[in-house]
């Protein structure tokens, strides 16, 4: 039970920063026709913000379902890198386990188990579960509660609520500088999404950034000492 | 409180499509029998990889105050982490656009 709430811990200061999307998607959602069921349910099945806001933006829009589908797919698609990268952590995981987990992945929940399984703290059902769940159900709440509150959120931008995401993201960014290579792989991935959003547009600026820096990676010499740090310094919360 | 019948169809359409991408690479890394060191390599560049496609852009599609916060961050981001390099991003972004300095 410790452990259940340890990883709740971890996810706190996390959802902080995603809190106010999942108000901001419940609004745009009800603001773009769906009922709070249907805005409610896509949050509890999706579970991925980015392409929620992507398909509520479709839908207004007489597009074709698979076309909407396959939208979302794109911009999850980066899911794909992450689950490959995580097969070397669940092993310690029953199959079970591991296929619930990966229903649970996000882009911070992925960041919080590489970083747990590379100080050398084996996973815990209990602990991914509680991270998970932190998230997850606050994340479905919020969109209801945004999808009903939507009207009196007034103009995101004008309090700030757009910065917190790409800021966030940084941070988890800069928690892996003392990885191999960090940097090379940090600047070739940005210029490549930087570019990529300008010449082939979202979500496949994602592709044409991760790409670069994976490429960057596997190209360059490979690092002698292949261990991890035992910690990562300056990684989230204590 | 109604889910339409088309609703429904592209909502769990997309929560199946979600989940395969949450799989997909599992499952194929798990078709290797040695993950060889190239691949190793780039498996561990993956979290910045990603990560940063999620930044980078906002820096060009956010306006300058979006990028201000952004360098700010990538400095200050050496010594500080989590709740409190949120406050100085969404602080620097705030303070340009209600004060007008760019």
């Amino acid at each position: 039970m410790n452990e259940f709430w340890s990883g709740v811990r971890r996810g706190l200061p996390v959802l902080v920063s995603v809190a106010p999307f999942g108000i901001l998607y419940g609004a745009i959602a009800a603001d773009h026709g769906l009922s709070i069921a249907e805005l409610t349910l896509m949050s509890a099945t999706v579970f991925a913000g980015a392409s929620q806001l992507v398909g509520i933006d479709l839908f207004g829009h007489n597009i074709q379902p698979w076309v909407i589908i396959l939208s979302i797919f794109a911009v999850n698609f980066r899911h794909v890198l992450y689950s490959a990268a995580l097969a070397r952590h669940v092993d310690v995981l029953r199959p079970w386990q591991r296929a619930v987990n990966f229903f649970f992945m996000t882009d911070p929940h992925y960041a919080e188990i590489e970083r747990r399984s590379l100080s050398g703290e084996p996973l815990t059902f209990a602990w991914v579960m509680g991270l998970g769940l932190c998230l997850y159900l606050p994340w479905v709440a919020l969109s209801t509660a945004g999808g009903v509150l939507g009207a009196f959120i007034g103009d995101p931008k004008a309090i700030g609520l757009d910065v917190l995401l790409p800021v966030y993201f940084l941070g988890l960014v800069m928690g892996f500088r003392t990885r191999a290579n960090w940097l090379p792989v940090v600047a070739a991935s940005a210029v490549g999404s930087m570019v990529g959003i300008k010449l082939i547009g979202s979500p496949w600026h994602v592709m044409a950034g991760a790409a670069a820096g994976i490429l960057m990676a596997v190209v360059l010499p490979l690092p002698e000492n292949t261990v991890e740090p035992r910690q990562v310094e300056g990684e989230g919360q204590r | 409180m109604d889910i339409r019948p088309e609703m429904l169809l592209i909502i769990l359409g997309a929560a199946i499509a979600t989940y395969i991408t949450r799989i997909a690479g599992y499952l194929l890394i798990r078709s290797l029998k040695v993950i060889p060191a190239r691949v190793e390599a780039g498996l561990n560049a993956v979290p910045a990889a990603v990560l940063t496609t999620l930044v980078a852009p906002a820096a060009l599609t956010g306006g300058p105050e979006t990028a201000a916060a952004l360098a700010v961050c990538l400095l200050v981001g050496y010594r500080i982490s989590g709740f409190p390099l949120l406050i100085v991003g969404w602080a620097v972004a705030m303070t340009i656009r209600h004060f007008g300095l760019l």
